[in-house]
């Protein structure tokens, strides 16, 4: 092992309760930016999960539509006109809105209904019953989880909706709304009786369209004929959304805030024990710099001590956030990693120790080699 | 007679400003030559690791010159001057300035390391070095597993591991006791009797007088008076220029 990281690891271990608080400060910044950005990436999925789950070549929303969860309606001849147009095959409905899901008991929880046609958005990872069970009178989707907030147990379970029978014939496993209000499937003819709304209207129409038409053309096509509608591809539709619940809302900006305040915090926990633990070796490296060490060699043995900080503290904070992980997975707000978080906070680990080193270095930058007379 | 390792000229050296000035050195002239055991006597205050930090390039005179193998260190920029320790100059301390987490061969070998020398060689001159001190059992010791005395002697093998042209101690004897102190100043002499080397020890301790080949007594920062061994003591009118 080359001698100056000996160097570096045996001044950090020799002093283990400030080592602890290196670690800990690393570890507490670490965890806190994980866990802040990780639940701004999975309030990102989670905000996108019905545009994910469309798989739509375009979308053709009321004009102004902010997010996936904005009520307002089309009245309906969008879907032919859509179908007018060359290239397009197919233009699927979606009905969204809020209605009551009156329990057996009487009581009543706020529900958010989506009412789906085949070829379009459907629910998915099923635990009971198929999409054809959804074609029964009165036939619902549910999501498990929300099962004691429904009041239901299982399947065939009976509540109403707007005074109309709701029957649970189907039940997806993690299919959950990031507001918390539980998603209802139906078909998008109940969904419009559930919510009162006129036939053929709807919230959105899910274009598809022919293999080796350009998508292009055919936007250009539909916004030319659909004037009171906007016409937006997948990835616009999922910017317009994220843009609106993490920014429009401040939700973005408060988790953004937490992860660069947990940055400061770990930096100057960091910064803090090495530069006294720099002072505490100053009589050592003042002894390095009278035996004719150069500069770099004292800074490199201080970056190496930052970089072993670093390892340490990062190793067991990434084990702490994927423990987080699979604790919040079936939550209505999971953490989120990817591998692009796990490379970003490891780097960020870095960078913050390699901060925390300056303090260290300009101490020693100063040092006078003639204090080893004076000591 | 053999060039000087260390040639000082007329060293003028001041400490602090204002009401705090003080005049360290006043007109040092002093060479080292290998193969001598210089010991600087004077009492406290009188300037001499003042003059042992300038001669070992750690402090630059205020005026003066100070060559090193022939080369003038005026002007030198403080990693110059660092360089010209790392190559030239070993330094033994009064308390030893080991690193208590390195073991005796790291912290030997740690001056190698700072040069750039961190081949199986340089392991094995560590461990030369240690055994050229006598402690070639104890290499694997931690500093406070050593004595003062072995200590002293890691930081005499750190001193000479990397063949050092001048070794300057400061007060090595201090902290030992007598027999420590005999057994210390047997080393320093052995490796003043390489003609290559110069072996400077900044002293008051009596006791050590006959290992000296030459004593070189100051005082208020002027050199006063010069003893060889075997030689009358040489008085404050011929302490110009000693060498």
């Amino acid at each position: 092992m080359p001698l100056i990281f000996t160097l570096a690891s045996r001044n950090l271990f020799h002093d283990r309760v400030r080592f602890v608080a290196t670690v800990v400060g690393i570890v507490f910044s670490i965890v806190l930016v994980a866990v802040q950005l990780g639940l701004f990436l999975g309030f990102e999925r989670m905000i996108t999960t019905m545009i994910d789950h469309s798989q739509a070549d375009l979308w053709i929303a009321p004009a102004q539509t902010k997010s996936f969860e904005s009520t307002s309606m089309l009245d309906g001849r969008e879907r032919f006109q859509a179908l007018a147009v060359e290239g397009v095959t197919a233009a699927v409905p979606v009905m969204i809105g809020f209605a009551y899901w009156r329990k057996s008991d009487g009581s009543a929880a706020p529900v958010f209904l989506i009412g789906v046609e085949p070829g379009g958005l459907q629910p998915w990872d099923l635990a009971e019953g198929s999409l054809e069970d959804l074609s029964a009178p009165g036939a619902v989707a549910v999501d498990r989880s929300y099962f004691e907030r429904l009041g239901v147990a299982r399947i065939g379970d009976i509540a109403e909706i707007r005074d109309q029978k709701a029957r649970v014939a189907v039940v997806t496993r993690g299919v959950r709304s990031f507001t918390t209000t539980p998603y209802v499937f139906t078909t998008i003819d109940r969904a419009r009786d559930y919510m009162g709304a006129s036939p053929n209207k709807a919230t959105y129409f899910i274009v598809r369209i022919a293999p080796g038409a350009s998508a292009a053309g055919v936007r250009r096509e539909l916004t030319a004929r659909l004037s009171d509608a906007e016409v937006l591809t997948s990835d616009e539709f999922r910017r317009r959304s994220r843009s609106f619940w993490l920014f429009g809302t401040g939700a973005g900006a408060a988790l953004f805030a937490s992860a660069v305040l947990g940055t400061i915090v770990g930096t100057v926990i960091v910064a803090q024990t090495l530069y006294s633990s720099t002072k505490d070796h100053l009589n050592e490296f003042a002894t390095l710099r009278a035996i004719g060490s150069s500069r770099n060699y004292i800074y490199r043995v201080i970056l190496w001590q930052a970089l072993l900080s670093a390892i340490i503290g990062f190793s067991i904070a990434a084990g702490i956030s994927w423990a987080l992980v699979a604790a919040t997975r079936d939550t209505a707000l999971p953490i989120v990693m990817t591998p692009g978080l796990t490379v970003g906070l490891f780097a960020l680990t870095l960078f913050m120790c390699a901060l925390s080193a300056i303090s260290a270095i300009t101490v020693v930058t100063r040092i006078d080699p003639a204090m080893v007379f004076t000591r | 007679m053999t060039q000087p390792v260390i040639e000082a000229m007329d060293i003028v050296r001041i400490l602090g400003e204002g009401a705090w000035r003080v005049e360290a050195l006043r007109g040092i002239n002093l060479s080292l030559r290998g193969g001598q055991l210089t010991l600087l006597m004077g009492p406290s205050g009188s300037g001499k690791t003042t003059l042992l930090s300038v001669l070992g390039c750690i402090l630059s005179p205020t005026q003066g010159t100070v060559r090193v193998l022939g080369r003038a260190t005026t002007g030198a920029r403080p990693e110059e001057l660092a360089e010209l320790r790392r190559r030239h100059v070993g330094f033994i301390f009064q308390s030893y300035h080991l690193f208590p987490t390195l073991t005796a061969v790291e912290n030997v070998r740690l001056v190698l390391d700072v040069r750039g020398e961190r081949s199986r060689r340089a392991r094995a001159k560590a461990d030369a070095a240690l055994a050229a001190v006598g402690l070639s059992h104890k290499t694997r010791s931690f500093p406070r597993e050593l004595s003062g005395g072995e200590q002293q002697r890691v930081a005499i093998a750190r001193a000479i591991v990397g063949d050092a042209s001048a070794i300057l101690a400061d007060e090595p004897t201090g902290a030992l006791d007598s027999e420590n102190g005999h057994a210390i100043m047997t080393v320093l002499a052995g490796i003043a009797k390489d003609p290559s080397r110069a072996v400077f020890v900044v002293t008051h301790d009596p006791r050590i007088l006959p290992f000296a080949d030459r004593i070189v007594r100051i005082e208020d920062g002027r050199i006063v008076g010069e003893e060889r061994a075997g030689i009358e003591p040489a008085r404050a009118q011929s302490a110009n220029h000693l060498g």
